[in-house]
């Protein structure tokens, strides 16, 4: 593999849970500044694989590599062993993840939620984190809540806490797991527009979402997957328009019904 | 529904014709019911603190004055300092132990989770009785304790008696008794917190340090703050049990000058009021430590108000006529 040019690249990755094989050796570039929407039915190994470039998710074989450098183990002497955990951890700053859950600390106000990683991980100091917070907050439209607790916000006043949190540790690729699937219908919108701005502001993602409307929107690149494989994959127009496969034109179908 | 009645049921007019013996009772305070059931219980209520004054403070066979004498004597002083010394002692020791064996419960190895099951086992089935006793007997197991390599030489070591004396064998046998009975609480604590603080924590980078002192710790202490009270609290009374090795502590003290003076009540009412004194120190502890924790899951102090009996009105347009 060129080193050079390649910014994100999964490598036939597979991954089981006993006798289920969640990723059947998927292979995925990803162009810096692009971003990838992953759909498919549930149960068909998105997730699973978004999980797996920042180590949520361990892997049976295959390998992530980011700007040629594998994420997760390296190979010393012959042997493929796992990095150590210190290396492991700065390897997932280069990642920023936003969950279906939220999953914002509910012992923390917004801002708090934001500036610990920077603080704690990163080293920044407190004045400086809490500045920098601040205009996150300003930039996903919440400058007003940074002393509220979550319990205190929305859905998806918390979904843009969360990526405002995600983008505080300046990643290069931020991974999205179904950020509007637990919102109410008239949440999603807010969501999705505070995404579409990062998008146009250039940001390397991956959505995994079942946002069609939205995916053909702004995705360059969007990959369909089913039962572990990726069953159709390229630009919006080719995919949701002229799907090749008979299992991406039933499910584009099924989607578009509902 | 059908079409016609729902759209019946949701027509609306900004103040529809409503006749006017309706409106002006849609705007009377509501008030409680009144019912015989409150009657009932206030007098209960009633009989009980009666009975209960006529049988403690007028009753003159308790010997207030007694009581009184004792209260702040000496030695009942220092019984009360040893019971306080003993308790934070062993609690803070206990907790500790509680930390660590509940960490090993939960530990990727299973030597380590096997040894902290088995002492938690243990520390379940015998009474706390028979731990205090066993520590203090315990030269009779082995007359030397020491560092060393088992069936091997030992590096340092001294006589058991030396080492186990009536405060460290009550010591030891609390913190022991406190350390399994905590572990679990602890481990209750830790696995209360969603799966996904973890992860939100590991995709920030944050060291395992860090998940627990700033995340999951915060959270768990939340959950784990009312039974864990509840032990400390019980351990307070459960010094007294050290009294069957004889380390002089508030019971002790107390049986030892009531089996000369033949005051008993007395005396033992006097522990009974120490004993409260001691446990609403815990307890309002407690209640800041609630407080400290409970932020973020209480929404605007919502749950600790207290409902209000009657519901007043809000100015309605009543006179919109």
């Amino acid at each position: 593999m060129s080193t050079e040019n390649s910014f994100l690249e999964l490598v036939r990755i597979r991954k089981s849970y006993g006798d289920f094989e969640a990723l059947k050796g998927v292979s995925l570039s990803v162009a810096r500044g692009s971003v990838t929407c992953v759909v498919g039915p549930s149960g068909s190994g998105k997730s699973t694989l978004l999980r797996t470039v920042n180590m949520l998710e361990s892997i049976d074989s295959g390998a992530v590599f980011f700007k040629g450098e594998m994420i997760g183990q390296v190979v010393t002497g012959g042997r493929r062993v796992p990095v150590r955990k210190r290396q492991a951890r700065s390897q997932t700053l280069n990642f920023g993840m936003v969950f279906q859950g939220f999953h914002l600390f509910p012992n923390l106000t917004a801002l708090d939620n934001i500036m610990l990683a920077p603080v704690r991980v990163l080293g920044i100091s407190r004045s400086e984190a809490r500045a920098r917070a601040e205009k996150l907050l300003a930039r996903v439209g919440l400058a007003e809540k940074g002393e509220s607790y979550p319990n205190q916000l929305s859905g998806g006043q918390q979904q843009r806490v969360a990526i405002a949190r995600a983008l505080a540790m300046g990643p290069e690729v931020l991974l999205f797991d179904e950020p509007t699937s637990a919102l109410d219908p008239e949440l999603v919108g807010e969501v999705l527009e505070v995404i579409r701005e990062l998008a146009v502001e250039g940001s390397t993602m991956i959505i995994v979402t079942h946002e069609m409307h939205f995916a053909r929107e702004v995705a360059d690149t969007i990959v369909m997957m089913d039962a572990g494989e990726i069953v159709e994959m390229g630009a919006p127009g080719e995919v949701l328009d002229q799907p090749r496969s008979a299992r991406a034109r039933k499910f584009f179908t099924t989607v578009s019904r509902g | 529904m059908t079409t016609e009645a729902k759209s019946a049921h949701v027509k609306s007019t900004a103040e529809p014709a409503v006749p006017a013996g309706l409106t002006a009772q849609a705007d009377m305070e509501i008030r409680s019911r009144r019912s015989w059931k409150s009657w009932v219980s206030a007098a209960v209520g009633l009989y009980l603190v009666l009975s209960l004054y006529e049988f403690t403070i007028m009753n003159d066979r308790w010997q207030w004055d007694v009581i009184w004498s004792y209260l702040f004597s000496q030695r009942i002083v220092a019984g009360v300092a040893n019971t306080i010394l003993l308790t934070v002692i062993a609690t803070v020791a206990g907790l500790l132990l509680g930390v660590v064996t509940a960490a090993c419960r939960l530990s990727d190895s299973r030597l380590l989770r096997v040894i902290a099951y088995v002492y938690i086992w243990f520390s379940r089935a015998t009474p706390l009785l028979v731990v205090i006793l066993f520590v203090f007997f315990l030269a009779a197991l082995t007359p030397r304790l020491g560092i060393g390599i088992p069936f091997g030489p030992s590096f340092v070591s001294a006589p058991t008696n030396d080492l186990i004396s009536r405060f460290t064998a009550a010591l030891v046998g609390l913190s022991l008794y406190l350390g399994g009975k905590s572990a679990e609480i602890f481990r209750a604590g830790i696995t209360s917190v969603s799966k996904g603080q973890f992860e939100a924590c590991r995709a920030l980078g944050l060291s395992p340090r860090e998940t627990y002192q700033r995340v999951i710790g915060p959270q768990a202490i939340r959950v784990i703050t009312p039974p864990l009270s509840n032990e400390v609290i019980t351990m307070f009374k459960n010094t007294s049990l050290v009294s069957v090795i004889g380390f002089s502590e508030l019971l002790t003290t107390v049986q030892s000058i009531y089996s000369r003076t033949f005051e008993t009540i007395p005396l033992l009412t006097v522990a009974v009021i120490w004993y409260l004194l001691l446990t609403s120190v815990a307890m309002y502890l407690q209640g800041l430590l609630e407080r400290r924790f409970g932020r973020g899951f209480d929404p605007a102090g919502r749950l600790r108000r207290r409902p209000r009996k009657t519901v007043r009105p809000g100015g309605g347009p009543g006179d919109v006529h």
